[in-house]
């Protein structure tokens, strides 16, 4: 069974290489993208283009997107009654405390700093993997779906 | 720097296993042991013998606890502004599917298996130190 993640990032470099290290790492992941907060939740609530795509088993959010912002966007995920049990992982270049304490208290699951080296960036993608893909229990899909 | 680490788990085999655990992990951090739920929120709050106690940068919590239960518990910390920054991960015996889910629904930051084999154990506490403590950004106590 494939591991569907939704990946909100307006860089297409970092896309590209988001993809490409997830593809190295788990061959079962389907990484869909979005580019900005507001295609993010019309990803997540179906609408337009999205009205069949899958419901994410992991969100991997930028903070800093055209439209929505990203802190927006993990308000109305974690306000959302069918959405809020959906992991969501800050990944930003932000290191400002201010970020993190407000994404913890936007109840994101957790907060990742995105590093600007390649070798790191890799590192950072495959210990996702490892231990949210791997070792953490997801909700089903097919039950709260 | 310390990392302080709040264990809320009533087996006394299970935090001398986690104990154990953490110190080959990382020897930076300090674990404190609360043994039911009502011990754990005296813990966060400061209360009776707790007044000097540190602020954890994170949280384990096992569901099933004497006097009060792993998710009334999650419920106070998720209802607290002061409380709700600290990632708080569960770790149980239970893989119910109407437990993960509950537990996500409460803002658990993650949710773990506990194993039963011993080298399963140690190798849930190596990931969660590699990837919380040592991946993730945590806010910082103040």
């Amino acid at each position: 069974m494939s591991i569907e993640v939704l990946l909100v990032e307006d860089s297409p470099g970092d896309v590209r290489l988001t993809q490409e290290a997830f593809r190295e790492a788990n061959s079962l992941i389907r990484l869909h993208v979005a580019c900005d907060g507001f295609e993010a939740m019309a990803f997540l609530r179906h609408e337009g283009v999205h009205a069949d795509a899958p419901r994410p088993d992991f969100i991997l959010l930028d903070l800093n997107l055209p439209k929505m912002d990203g802190r927006e966007v993990l308000a109305h995920i974690k306000n959302d009654e069918s959405l809020k049990t959906i992991p969501t992982i800050i990944l930003t270049t932000s290191n400002a405390e201010e970020d993190i304490v407000r994404s913890y208290q936007s109840h994101a699951n957790c907060y990742l700093s995105k590093p600007v080296q390649l070798d790191e960036f890799e590192e950072v993608v495959k210990s996702i993997n490892e231990f949210w893909l791997t070792r953490a229990r997801l909700t089903q899909r097919r039950l709260d779906g | 720097m310390s990392i302080e680490v709040l264990l809320v788990e009533d087996s006394p085999g299970d935090v001398r296993l986690t104990t154990e655990a953490f110190r080959d992990a990382n020897r930076l951090i300090h674990l404190h042991v609360a043994s039911d739920g009502v011990e754990a929120m005296a813990f966060l709050r400061h209360e009776g013998k707790y007044v000097d106690v540190p602020r954890p940068h994170f949280i384990l919590l096992d569901l099933n606890l004497p006097k009060m239960d792993g998710r009334e518990v999650l419920a106070h910390i998720k209802k607290d502004d002061n409380l709700k920054t600290i990632p708080t991960i569960i770790l149980t015996t239970s893989t119910a599917e109407e437990d993960i889910i509950r537990s996500y629904q409460l803002q658990a930051n993650c949710y773990l298996s506990k194993p039963v084999q011993l080298d399963e154990f140690e190798s849930v506490v190596k990931s969660i130190n590699d990837f919380w403590l040592t991946r993730a950004k945590l806010p910082q106590p103040r």
